[in-house]
């Protein structure tokens, strides 16, 4: 289980994991949990569309997923967040849906790209994960001050000259980033119950910023090495086990915070 | 004539059933996309949208119709998230997408056990991105019938929806029960999106869902005017991306034919994009009551 191959899948894993946790602790205190959704699934239409043309379709994610970042930020200026989510996601899908079907035998492939093929992962595919993922913490570390403060007040933030739209953006960009790398490991959908899974259970867990960051790590952690595991032993897709574990350890922080909010008052 | 409609298409069995049930489909998503669209429930009609995609793949296993599996699934992932709080407007993206995490790990479960046991890998594109041009005959009683039931919901609901989606303070003040009306409306929402999936696929049913009613809530000054505008728009969209897709059979590059849900989807983002290219003179500040889009946004 920790030879050849399976010794990328491991490192693969854990950087996501890690990745997952730390940029999924800010989609959840910002609330973008359906761009974090919407980011991972659209980019799929990348890769797709660089496997077409003959480009590495790592190339391909990033192009789409960047794109994706920048059209939810351009269209939230002038409408709904919500709405220009879902028309900059269904939009990258539609061309998704048209590259695959350009290409002859892609099903195979359409699958691994939504659901993850953690357990292919080549060594020449852990180094840019490695490089991209040590790119998105430095990103997270260098605006994690500012990015707090304006998830979390964002009006004070903007009276101490704290861009919320310029945040809004960086963060959607550190997003599509950690998003191009992690596609292909754990699949489009389910970077998105790895984002919000352990995170949401976290905040549920601590108030404490940084506390709550550690902690949506370490349950991303735990989150994929259980997956590992279980998806090596029984041969299930390791999506289905991060989808699972991620919903399981969300009702456990409620029902946690439920026991807990019936002894002392919650404070808002 | 001839270059716009290939020889043929009146003709062709499947694109008249393809017609009369994209454009009910069409009707129904853009009606209570409408509400959804005001609600600021975008997050959940597409998360309902792809949990259906669990419902098809799983149906696709035990080998049913996949309408029964996307009914089925979205109505219980409606449910369920109405259970764990989706009403409450914090927190309730969370919850949304915590359900949509776990339901999309069973997709990926039904779609591996669906291809050990048989050796096809089309299914699980038909289940994501559509194929309007098979749809069984069988089903189609069924489709219209739940697309009724959707449109009757929404219709007898509209007018205490559309309070307790501006105020529902307001609403339960008067005597609204807001949370079993936001309830039915999920229900109506589980349902229609399921129809749409078997049009343009699970994936994508959020475009036809989504699309026409911002396109509509941002020309129209009134709800019913917007309602009856996304219902054409829809229409156009489908239809159009129908004749495109059939014509599309000897385009490049492949010479297969360019999938419909391809076409449905950038008809209905473009007429999104069109519509910020209308200047709106008579707006005097940006949080304007008349912008139903902007109603009820968080100031």
């Amino acid at each position: 289980m920790f030879t050849g191959l399976m010794l990328n899948t491991w490192i693969a894993g854990t950087v996501v994991a890690v990745i997952a946790g730390v940029t999924g602790f800010f989609a959840v205190l910002r609330g973008s949990t359906f761009a974090a959704h919407a980011i991972p699934n659209g980019a799929f239409a990348g890769a797709a569309g660089a496997t077409l043309l003959g480009f590495n379709p790592l190339a391909g994610l990033a192009v789409f997923s960047v794109a994706g970042a920048l059209g939810i930020a351009a269209l939230s200026r002038r409408a709904r967040n919500d709405v220009a989510t879902a028309l900059t996601l269904v939009m990258m899908l539609g061309v998704g849906a048209l590259f695959v079907s350009w290409s002859t035998e892609y099903a195979q492939e359409a699958y691994a790209l939504l659901f993850g093929e953690v357990f292919g992962v080549s060594t020449d595919e852990v180094v840019p994960i490695l490089v991209l993922g040590a790119l998105s913490i430095a990103a997270i570390a260098v605006m994690f001050r500012p990015l707090l403060l304006s998830s979390a007040l964002p009006e004070v933030a903007e009276a101490r000259g704290v861009s919320a739209r310029g945040m809004e953006l960086g963060f959607l960009l550190v997003m599509a980033l950690a998003t191009s790398m992690t596609v292909p490991v754990v699949g489009a959908l389910l970077m998105f119950s790895l984002m919000i899974g352990p995170s949401a259970a976290a905040r549920s867990l601590t108030a404490r910023p940084v506390l709550a960051m550690t902690l949506a790590v370490v349950l991303a952690l735990v989150t994929v090495w259980t997956g590992i595991v279980a998806s090596y032993v029984s041969n299930w897709p390791l999506g289905f086990f991060v989808g699972v574990l991620g919903a399981f350890f969300f009702l456990a922080g409620r029902g946690y915070r439920a026991a807990a909010g019936r002894f002392r008052p919650r404070v808002a | 004539m001839r270059y716009i409609f290939e020889p043929g298409f009146f003709a062709s069995g499947p694109v008249h059933v393809a017609l009369a049930v994209g454009a009910v489909v069409a009707i129904t998503s853009a009606v209570v996309g409408v509400f959804t669209v005001i609600r600021g429930q975008s997050f959940a009609g597409h998360s309902l949208a792809d949990i259906a995609t669990t419902g098809g793949s799983g149906a696709f296993l035990v080998g049913i119709n996949q309408f029964w599996g996307f009914l089925a699934f979205g109505a219980g992932a409606a449910a369920f998230m109405e259970m764990i709080g989706v009403q409450r407007r914090r927190g309730r993206d969370v919850a949304t997408g915590v359900v949509l995490g776990a339901a999309l790990g069973l997709a990926a479960l039904f779609l591996y056990l669906g291809t050990q046991s048989s050796s096809t890998t089309g299914a699980s594109f038909t289940i994501l991105f559509g194929s309007i041009f098979v749809i069984t005959t069988s089903t189609i009683p069924a489709l219209i019938a739940s697309a009724l039931l959707a449109l009757a919901t929404v219709v007898v609901l509209a007018r205490v929806l559309l309070l307790s989606s501006l105020s529902s303070d307001i609403a339960a003040a008067r005597g609204v029960p807001v949370r079993a009306v936001g309830a039915a409306f999920l229900m109506a929402l589980a349902v229609s999106v399921a129809l749409s999936a078997v049009i343009i696929g699970a994936v994508l049913s959020t475009a036809l869902l989504i699309g026409p009613a911002a396109t509509a809530l941002r020309l129209a000054r009134s709800p019913i005017r917007a309602v009856v505008t996304a219902a054409v728009l829809g229409v156009l969209a489908v239809w159009i991306g129908i004749v495109l897709a059939y014509d599309s059979y000897y385009w490049p590059p492949a010479g297969r034919g360019w999938p419909v849900s391809f076409f449905v989807v950038t008809l209905v983002v473009a007429g999104y994009l069109l519509t910020f290219l209308r200047r709106r003179p008579h707006r005097p500040a940006p949080h304007d009551s008349h912008d139903p889009e902007h109603a009820c946004s968080p100031a």
